[in-house]
């Protein structure tokens, strides 16, 4: 019966994974923020790297979840 | 627990059932069904097309509306594909359009409550996935023959650092299939899950009275709120999907940097 216990401590483990995701992606737009109040003009045309960098960032974060759901009810 | 159960809306049903070999029970021979998958897969090839083919209309020099959508979304992806991967680039321009559309619809059909998501399955977005990084490896050979290898070695970077860089690129080159399927199932999947665990609290409150009913109001509101989120979820991931498939494609066009 351990094991079945490991797997839930497991995945609650790697959901913590999530809090480097979420200091990423807030890096990404509070950089972007403060670039773009100091120069809006130039801003918009930065939205598509602004949604490909938090794209990038936040797969990080979906990979520790899908940690957990291996975990859950693959392993 | 049928009503709340949060993984319960990705099951897959056979709707005809094709059993090539085996005894029919799941995990045994060969299993070909149209499924519910399939079903909403073809819906979604049909809505595209009959919106790409009946938008334009008559294509008038001044659009209608409808015809400006189609145009608008035509002239995005064409503009953000030939700034990433320049203009011999866009001979894959109805590969990548083709992608997004599809993504994209397959994406906001899945919003529809009581609709299969397509995307929320892994294998249907590794095979996109492993679709275009075969294009680009086929590609990249086909064209440029063994300089293709040129890829894993940025030019102007001193011997000693290559030996670093270059295992680096290759990881970086074989991961990309994984990261891009991943990225877009796991956002489908967490999406959908979180939306129906928090409209899950809704019922489970609801039957506890009429404080229940005041509690209810709260997930209710988290609910109606994660609606619009995973709208934007849906839009911007097929987005990303374009926006990293035209990078890959890039490479292989122009494979040393």
């Amino acid at each position: 019966m351990e094991a079945e216990w490991a797997k839930y401590i497991g995945a609650g483990i790697a959901t913590l994974g999530m809090a480097g995701a979420a200091l990423g992606v807030s890096n990404i737009f509070s950089n972007f923020l403060t670039g773009a109040l100091r120069n809006p003009s130039a801003a918009p045309s930065q939205t598509g790297n602004l949604i490909f960098g938090f794209a990038v960032t936040e797969a990080l974060g979906i990979f520790s979840f899908l940690v957990a759901l291996i975990l859950l009810f693959v392993a | 627990m049928a009503g709340t159960d949060p993984i319960h809306q990705f099951v897959i049903e056979d709707m005809i059932p094709i059993h090539l070999s085996g005894d029919g029970t799941a995990g045994s021979g060969l299993n070909l069904s149209f499924t519910n998958s399939s079903l909403f897969m073809v819906a979604t090839v049909v809505a595209v097309s009959a919106y790409m083919l009946l938008a334009p209309g008559k294509r008038s020099l001044v659009p209608n509306r409808l015809q400006l959508t189609s145009e608008l979304m035509y002239e995005f992806i064409a503009n953000m594909l030939r700034s990433s991967a320049g203009k011999q680039g866009m001979v894959f321009f109805p590969f990548v359009f083709s992608l997004f559309a599809f993504i994209l619809v397959a994406n906001l059909f899945g919003m529809v409550p009581y609709f299969f998501t397509v995307t929320s399955h892994i294998i249907v977005t590794f095979a996109l996935a492993m679709l275009v990084i075969s294009v680009v490896t086929i590609y990249g050979f086909a064209k440029h023959g063994l300089k293709f290898f040129k890829l894993f070695a940025p030019s102007g970077i001193p011997a000693p650092v290559l030996l670093i860089v270059v295992p680096i690129e290759v990881v970086s080159f074989l991961s990309r299939p994984i990261s891009l399927s991943v990225r877009l199932f796991g956002n489908i999947l967490a999406g959908h899950i979180t939306l129906k665990v928090f409209t899950g609290f809704v019922v489970s409150l609801g039957a506890a009275g009429f404080l229940g009913w005041l509690g209810a109001l709260l997930p209710l509101t988290m609910g109606v709120a994660l609606t619009a989120l995973e709208f934007l979820v849906a839009a911007v991931q097929a987005y990303v999907f374009a926006v990293l498939t035209s990078m890959y494609l890039n490479d292989a066009v122009h494979p040393s940097h």
